[in-house]
């Protein structure tokens, strides 16, 4: 970076400006008095509600199910991913697109969606019952809707990478005499990683914080399929302010700390490419 | 695509060795079946379910005096947050595309953090500063001011979710194409305003259109946030994804889906302008490097920088 392209062009102190002013009032502002608020309530106070049976059991579930909706959508998004860059197919601009849909459709819409086709006489709840397996309202319905949500983050990290990837690299494993398989585990991989662990912890991130789509499939019931947002918003309306401000905090620090370690994840995968 | 399925050429124009010899069928059937599962069949679900009474009961369901007042209020809501997010996110881009200061990637992460924070405290955060018992709570009452569970504290949330869209869209497009023609208008005289007008709003134009329609999408359908802060008022506080909830947890399912069917067709026109916005703007990245191989020759010959057409 040149140091003298500060000044050159007019208009530093003008974009600059308006873009600080806008940051702070539009997030600082707002997020800011989130954590003042939380300063207030003492630590056993805090403690108190953090460590309520259904609080715990929220916890247990936004979690464990984002985490699992990570995990499928690493596999599947690393297939995708790999199918759009790799291969030429019929149809494949039409995947390619339809990969960013939800991202563009509401969660609303896709909340109810989903819970429709997943429901007991739903087109795939009914064949599904059969096997006994309860999609909509129970924990299933929560992951169905969480790797919808979460996919495009892991397609769309891993895309760029797989174009940029070099050629000549597995030109060179497969004259050294590596199979398919082998040149992929042992050449391809490893330059994928810091994308992949990039994707699934964006995906996890929005799973962790969706409240849109899962409140419809979910059923919402207490200690079984109530997520941590949701038990946000029913402590609002029972007017419960400190425990909806308790839990948002806890909520946001998890979601920072996911942030930095994807912002240590680019910095990390930049320097391998450099 | 004509010829049939054939392996794709790399941007180094061989052949890639782990895909050489066609599509590997099984990775693309999966890939095809997982996006006909979880994306496919919630999309055509919503269209079916809307016109499943038929289309005279669509179109009733969409001209409910309900209805149209939730139209009004997205399409009200998205009027403001999108051009104040517009506004923003190109001063943002330019601040931080063109300079370098301190601080720089504190600016950036800031502006991205809006995406990371779940959209239901998004609206709590308002409530926390405008509600009833919030920060300025007491002094809104007395000037009986009322931003919570009213149309100012839906545009406030909605604008803070949507904020960092415009901002990142147009900041990759704006670092993608450099500021050297910026310079040498500079160089000969031109002034920023002039500067910006005619030479940069015309490289970064595909990054503003497709920040704005990508802005205004969320802008649209955002529930988390908006349910939060709207106090659910029917007919006043409701935008679209709200009154599709209320329909739907009345089981007026034909009617919910109706009124999801008009966002669904939002998300589809806004992925249609995206991928057209994606290959216009590649076409021009790809004309700006051509043109920067001529420039030189012309400075050498005629020493005018020849304004770029």
């Amino acid at each position: 970076m040149r140091l003298l392209r500060r000044g050159v062009l007019p208009g530093f102190g003008l974009t600059l400006g308006f873009t600080c002013f806008y940051v702070s009032l539009m997030v600082l502002l707002p997020l800011s008095v989130l954590f003042l608020r939380a300063a207030t309530l003492n630590f056993s106070q805090l403690w108190d509600i953090l460590r309520e049976e259904r609080t715990l059991a929220a916890f247990k579930l936004s979690f464990g199910v984002s985490l699992l909706a990570a995990s499928i959508n690493l596999v599947f998004g690393g297939v995708l991913a790999w199918v759009l860059t790799r291969y030429d197919f019929p149809g494949r601009k039409v995947l390619d697109a339809l990969v960013d849909l939800p991202f563009a459709l509401p969660t609303a819409v896709s909340g109810i969606a989903l819970t429709s086709i997943y429901a007991q006489n739903g087109l795939l709840g009914k064949p599904l019952q059969a096997l006994s397996l309860k999609v909509a309202f129970t924990w299933v319905g929560v992951l169905v809707a969480l790797i919808f949500v979460g996919i495009p983050f892991v397609v769309r990290t891993l895309q760029p990478v797989l174009e940029e990837l070099d050629p000549d690299l597995e030109e060179a494993a497969a004259i050294l005499g590596a199979g398919q398989l082998e040149t992929f585990r042992r050449v391809i991989l490893p330059g994928l990683i810091p994308a992949l662990l990039t994707g699934f912890a964006l995906s996890f991130a929005r799973a962790l914080g969706e409240y849109g789509s899962v409140v419809f499939i979910s059923g919402n019931m207490p200690f079984k399929t109530e997520i941590v947002p949701l038990l946000i918003v029913t402590k609002l309306e029972q007017y419960d302010y400190a425990g909806a401000t308790a839990l948002a905090s806890m909520m946001l620090v998890i979601a920072f700390a996911v942030l930095i370690g994807v912002n240590v994840l680019e910095r990390w995968s930049r320097r391998a490419e450099t | 695509m004509s010829g049939g399925p054939k392996t794709r050429v790399g941007p180094h124009g061989r052949r890639a060795l782990v895909s050489a010899g066609g599509p590997n069928w099984f990775l693309v059937g999966i890939a095809v079946a997982f996006v006909g599962l979880f994306i496919v069949a919630p999309l055509s679900t919503v269209f079916v379910s809307a016109l499943s009474k038929g289309v005279e009961y669509f179109l009733h369901s969409l001209t409910l005096p309900d209805s149209l007042s939730a139209i009004r209020l997205t399409l009200l809501t998205a009027a403001i947050a999108v051009p104040m997010n517009t506004a923003f996110g190109v001063a943002a881009a330019w601040a931080i595309s063109k300079y370098d200061f301190r601080g720089k990637s504190l600016l950036t992460t800031l502006i991205d953090l809006p995406f990371s924070v779940s959209p239901v405290i998004s609206g709590l955060v308002f409530i926390l500063l405008f509600g009833a018992r919030g920060v300025f709570g007491p002094w809104l009452r007395e000037h009986d001011i009322r931003i919570v569970f009213a149309v100012p504290g839906i545009v406030l949330a909605t604008t803070f979710v949507t904020f960092p869209l415009v901002a990142r869209e147009v900041l990759a497009v704006m670092q993608a194409h450099g500021s050297d023609e910026e310079e040498a208008a500079l160089t000969m005289g031109a002034g920023g305003f002039k500067i910006f007008t005619s030479i940069t709003l015309r490289k970064i134009r595909w990054g503003i259109i497709y920040g704005m329609i990508l802005c205004n999408a969320r802008a649209m359908g955002e529930f988390g946030a908006v349910s939060v802060v709207s106090g659910h008022i029917r007919g006043e506080t409701n935008t679209l994804p709200l009154q599709i909830e209320v329909l739907y947890n009345e089981y007026q399912f034909a009617s919910a889906f109706a009124l999801a069917s008009l966002l669904a067709m939002l998300a589809l026109v806004t992925l249609a302008i995206k991928t057209v916005a994606l290959i216009s703007e590649r076409a021009s990245v790809a004309q700006a490097q051509r043109e920067a191989t001529i420039v030189p020759t012309i400075t050498a010959e005629g020493g005018a920088v020849g304004s770029a057409s």
